[in-house]
């Protein structure tokens, strides 16, 4: 589709942006000899007015030779020959438009004036198809690098709307491993503690599976997600787990994405204390003030503890998911002080009724 | 180190989940060669227990509270057979350059604890080679490409240093051991001056001699000595030897 004369406004703008350049050649043509003002003026509006359609033609030149794949001797042939073309043709149009002028008793005699001054109006000509073809140029560029900006942008979308998918689904596989190896320790020593183990351990499974479907939850699920979890990890880690809840009763009925806060709490069992030997304390704070939801993770942690080999995502991710949801809305930040990890984020309070569960396209 | 028949092998259990050492213990139980002389929580307690307890064989997992499985192996050199035992497959390779008999994934299966433990016996009895690295060498290559040492442990005795990077002065070669001389005290460490250097970011760490490798960042002036030599002023006060290589590259860091 030609740029210009697919829409209305465009063409108008061009055929504006085209008067000071008949100006112009009504200036040359009237300064150089031969044809007086009112001649050069009867001439030039017209012809321009011709010329700017005959320049429209330089798009479909451009297009097929486009810059950076065509070789210099091909640019030069394909817009030296179209400059050549249209301009002889305007002069033909100039030449007909004189002779039917000197028909006229006002302008008698203007194609005699006009031999002179016709070199000057085909140099013009090709100059100002140059020129178009020089402008079209600039338009397919700027065209170009808005496609490619576009295509980033839909490509990055793709890949976080993909990222939180698999997210949504996600259980670190370890926390299975481990907690699998605890049920078999236990199948023997204590086996009516290893059957609780699994009904804990399934019952979570369960919860996070069908969090897949949800696009928020009330935070009182989420906290009772994460209680499953500690649930099956005191098991594992015994009395090394302390946690403990501050939750505003006003903010249990907030909405938050799903598996939002799980993974901070991970975070803290495996980072905090997993490497504490006395074990260690995870505080959840909640409360709600001026229509955001404000929480506090925190958990000791060993600032000397060895460095981990693997990991480290946990927070990484929430933090993208905060903030492709809610942009600018939602902060989070994690701080350590002394002994102490803190994440403090916060977010916009949803209201449950307004949003209606995100549709899932189903595979199977 | 190899075995008479009827001599019982001295095994440690070291994991920081008391129901993971619960299951090894269960599955050791069945085998009266093996003798259980103690179980460990963490990584303190594991380089402390093998010293003192001269263990043949420990089952030790990667991930621990003050050391982990690589660095206790680190520290403890090739005296003892490692089986790792742990819920994370992606240390596997590197476990085996460490020359770890065998490598667990959490749940064990009885099936592969025996295999590994029978891999273990012949080791013990000198029917599978030892490990041909030196143990230094072993932990560079436990360490995954392109990330440098954070922290060094150092073992005296007993007891376990660490020594955070940025406190480390400079590291001086004696013999088979390196200095390493950080916070006014110096610590011995069996390792090669080469080998400590390949573990250390080269834009915070120089060789600049032979036998020293200084903290970039201790380096208060450089001084001509003699004829090609020159001496870098720390600012501890401590003056160590340039070589004339060492001077040059010392030149180029410091941009003179």
């Amino acid at each position: 589709m030609h740029p210009i004369l697919s829409q209305f406004r465009r063409l108008a703008l061009y055929l504006i942006a085209w008067i000071p350049l008949a100006a112009l050649l009504a200036y040359i043509l009237a300064t150089s000899g031969g044809a007086t003002w009112r001649d050069a003026a009867a001439l030039a509006v017209p012809l321009c007015l011709v010329y700017a359609f005959v320049c429209l033609s330089a798009w479909y030149s451009c297009r097929v030779t486009p810059l950076e794949e065509s070789s210099f001797s091909k640019l030069l042939g394909t817009h030296f020959a179209g400059a050549l073309v249209a301009s002889g043709l305007w002069l033909l149009v100039a030449r007909i438009l004189a002779s039917e002028l000197s028909e006229t008793q006002s302008f008698r005699g203007l194609d005699r004036r006009l031999i002179p001054q016709l070199p000057l109006i085909f140099g013009t000509g090709v100059l100002l198809y140059l020129l178009s073809v020089a402008f079209y140029y600039v338009l397919l560029a700027v065209e170009a690098s808005r496609e490619a900006e576009a295509r980033v942008l839909q490509a990055s979308m793709l890949a976080r709307e993909a990222e939180l998918k698999a997210l949504k689904a996600q259980v670190n596989p370890h926390f299975l491993f481990n907690s699998l190896n605890s049920i078999s320790a236990l199948t023997s020593s204590d086996p009516a503690k290893a059957r609780e183990m699994c009904i804990l351990l399934g019952d979570f499974l369960r919860r996070t599976l069908g969090l897949g479907e949800k696009s928020s939850i009330p935070l009182e699920e989420e906290m009772s997600l994460i209680r499953a979890f500690l649930s099956v990890e005191k098991i594992r880690f015994g009395s090394r787990i302390q946690m403990e809840e501050n939750i505003d009763p006003e903010a249990l009925a907030a909405q938050v994405p799903p598996l939002l806060l799980q993974p901070l709490v991970e975070n803290a069992v495996v980072h905090g204390i997993a490497n504490l030997v006395e074990g260690g304390r995870i505080r959840l704070d909640a409360h709600c003030t001026d229509g955001n939801l404000s929480i506090i993770v925190e958990n000791t942690f060993d600032p000397d503890a060895p460095p981990r080999r693997t990991g480290g995502v946990g927070l990484a991710n929430v933090r993208q998911r905060l903030q492709a949801r809610c942009g600018n809305r939602a902060s989070f930040n994690a701080t350590t002080d002394n002994d102490m990890f803190r994440v403090a984020l916060s977010l916009p309070v949803e209201n449950t009724a307004e949003r209606s569960p995100e549709r899932k396209e189903r595979v199977s | 180190m190899s075995f008479q028949a009827g001599q019982k092998i001295r095994v440690i259990v070291v994991d920081d989940e008391d129901l993971s050492r619960q299951i090894l213990r269960e599955f050791l139980s069945a085998h009266s060669e093996i003798e259980i002389v103690t179980e460990c929580a963490n990584g303190f307690e594991i380089v402390k227990a093998a010293a003192e307890l001269k263990p043949d064989l420990i089952f030790l997992d990667i991930q621990m509270p003050k050391l982990d499985g690589f660095e206790v192996v680190e520290l403890l050199g090739q005296d003892v057979a490692v089986i790792f035992v742990t819920a994370y497959d992606s240390y596997a390779i590197r476990a085996f350059e460490v020359h770890a008999i065998d490598y667990l994934l959490k749940p064990v299966s009885s099936v592969r604890f025996e295999a590994a433990l029978e891999r273990a016996k012949e080791r013990l009895a000198g029917k599978l080679p030892a490990t041909p690295l030196p143990p230094m060498e072993l932990a560079a290559a436990a360490r995954p490409p392109s990330r440098y040492l954070d922290r060094i442990p150092v073992r005296e005795g007993t007891s376990v240093f660490i020594i955070p990077i940025a406190k480390l002065d400079y590291a001086e070669a004696q013999d088979d051991y390196v200095a390493l001389f950080s916070a006014g005290k110096t610590h011995l460490k069996q390792q090669t001056l080469a080998s400590l250097e390949a573990s250390l970011d080269p834009s915070r760490f120089l060789r600049i001699h032979r036998s020293y490798i200084v903290n970039l960042e201790r380096v208060a002036k450089v001084e001509p000595y003699g004829k090609d030599t020159y001496v870098a002023v720390l600012s501890t006060g401590a003056q160590l030897p340039v070589s004339r290589a060492g001077h040059s590259r010392l030149r180029e860091f410091l941009g003179r």
